[in-house]
């Protein structure tokens, strides 16, 4: 326990990264997965084709590689960034389809009557989706974009392994220097971690409750 | 564009014109990118002192593609990778009827522990587990990442088993515990078997996740598929052939991944198809049995 609180200023240093990594990667994540979102259900096909590929492709490799790819290949191929922000690339990438796909369940939980309502009302396109569907998918979009922010929050854990040092960085740290408290030290890093993800997950479960109700 | 979308009309020659300008539009800018990728790439480039031919060039891939030792560590990493995800979907699976079971107890005793437990398991980087598991129970990595991988994706199954079990009809358990089965009976015999099959395509997706997060591995010092490619390999043959590396596990991982996925798809329409649920039409065109899991 002593460990624990000797070392809490290195701590709530890598808590302080961990949550940097969360807000910034989580919306740049936001803007990128909605633009995805929205060209997969346009009109045009090339967009929506894009949209496609790029969604089954990133979710289908590992978060793994591609920080490594981020950490060690964009260095290797020339890039200077520093170890941040290609977490925070790689962490953004992986996210965005999720997004997208978050994004799109919502909008499949509007009515279908909606949008022929709209249609039929001879709106456009850009019209239907954003006067008619968005402003009533946002309230369903809300909960699972809240599920993606916490595996997020989980998935930062990785880029302590790529030179990063957040809180799961700090722990690997501490405990290979305190071979005597790796359990205190462990479950402290755990409990930064749940300071994030329970509240997160209370809030998507009240939002949810909350909407269902009002449909 | 198999089914026409509700969110636009059918086109007509003018939209249709204009479609075709703004993809020929996309597609120029798609393939600008990438054969400013390909250029790049094929450039030779100066690293660390020593100048390496262009990607494409044969020299950068001949000592490994020619070399059957260098195929036999890359299958036996992929074989390392398959062996650790096929164990930890088991004990993932019984770990999650565990859950689902103790969770739905009606004794307060054993329902508010196991409850927290479950938040925590849930709340918590997988990494971090695995990490935990191997200094702690020193078991090795090996058995940390499959005990992490499994006690983690157990907790997630298990909720969605506990969702399946809330959302069946009320009258399935009271019918089997008014025919004179035990409350255990009832679940076991009655209600799981339905909640598994509404569950199966959360559970298949899921299950397609650990796979794709055995490569956490790579941390924890587990010789898998990316670690012994990007560490191993890479140190014998040399730094020069990192990318050329990466490539060959970056396509190794989009075909295995690739290939679960679409079975997984194909066993949840058929067993949607089996129960006879019409595919509802809805307005974003229809969705993944994996976009209930998020990690």
């Amino acid at each position: 326990m002593n460990v624990v609180i000797d070392n809490l200023p290195l701590y709530l240093e890598g808590f302080g990264q961990t949550l940097s990594l969360l807000v910034i990667s989580g919306l740049a994540a936001l803007v990128v997965g909605t633009i995805v979102a929205v060209m997969r259900i346009s009109p045009i096909p090339s967009l929506s084709g894009f949209a496609a590929v790029y969604t089954e492709l990133l979710r289908n490799t590992p978060l793994t590689l591609v920080l490594f790819f981020c950490a060690i290949i964009l260095p290797y191929l020339g890039s200077e960034l520093p170890y941040f922000w290609c977490a925070i690339i790689g962490l953004t990438a992986y996210t965005s389809p999720f997004v997208a796909e978050a994004i799109r369940s919502g909008v499949n939980g509007v009515p279908i009557g909606q949008a022929e309502a709209a249609r039929s009302l001879g709106l456009g396109f850009g019209q239907t989706v954003g006067i008619i569907i968005f402003p009533q998918a946002i309230r369903m979009v809300i909960p699972p974009l809240i599920n993606v922010l916490i595996a997020l929050t989980k998935n930062t854990s990785v880029a302590g392994a790529f030179f990063v040092a957040e809180l799961f960085g700090v722990g690997r740290t501490l405990a290979n220097a305190n071979g005597n408290a790796v359990v205190a030290v462990l479950l402290a890093v755990a409990t930064f971690y749940l300071l994030i993800t329970i509240p997160l997950g209370i809030l998507a479960g009240r939002l949810e409750k909350k909407f269902v109700v009002q449909r | 564009m198999s089914a026409p979308s509700v969110l636009f009309d059918a086109p007509g020659p003018r939209a249709r014109r204009r479609s075709r300008i703004a993809s020929a539009i996309v597609i120029l800018v798609l393939a600008a990118g990438a054969a400013w990728v390909v250029y790049t790439l094929a450039q030779p480039r100066d690293s660390g002192g020593i100048t390496l031919p262009g990607f494409f060039d044969w020299s950068r891939w001949e000592r490994l593609v020619t070399d059957p030792e260098f195929w036999t560590f890359v299958g036996r990493g992929l074989l390392a990778t398959l062996q650790a995800a096929a164990i930890a979907a088991v004990i993932a699976i019984v770990v999650g009827v565990l859950f689902a079971l103790l969770r739905t107890s009606p004794k307060a005793v054993v329902r508010v522990p196991v409850t927290i437990v479950l938040e925590f398991v849930r709340g918590m980087p997988v990494l971090l587990m695995m990490f935990f598991i191997l200094l702690v129970a020193s078991t090795g990595a090996f058995w940390a990442v499959v005990l992490g991988l499994g006690l983690y994706n157990g907790a997630i199954i298990g909720e969605a088993l506990r969702a399946g079990i809330a959302s069946l009809p009320r009258g399935q358990k009271e019918a089997g515990l008014s025919l004179g089965l035990t409350r255990l009976q009832t679940k076991m015999l009655i209600e799981f078997p339905q909640a598994f099959r509404q569950m199966l395509p959360i559970i298949l997706a899921q299950l397609v996740v650990l796979l794709k997060d055995t490569s956490l591995g790579f941390i924890v010092g587990y010789n898998e598929l990316i670690r012994v490619t990007m560490n191993n390999l890479s140190a014998y043959y040399g730094n020069r052939f990192l990318f050329t590396l990466f490539v060959i596990t970056l396509v190794i991982y989009l075909t295995v991944n690739l290939t679960f996925s679409w079975v997984t798809r194909r066993i949840a329409a058929r067993s949607a198809r089996k129960r006879g649920a019409a595919a509802k039409k809805t307005i974003a065109g229809p969705l993944d049995p994996a976009d209930a899991t998020t990690e």
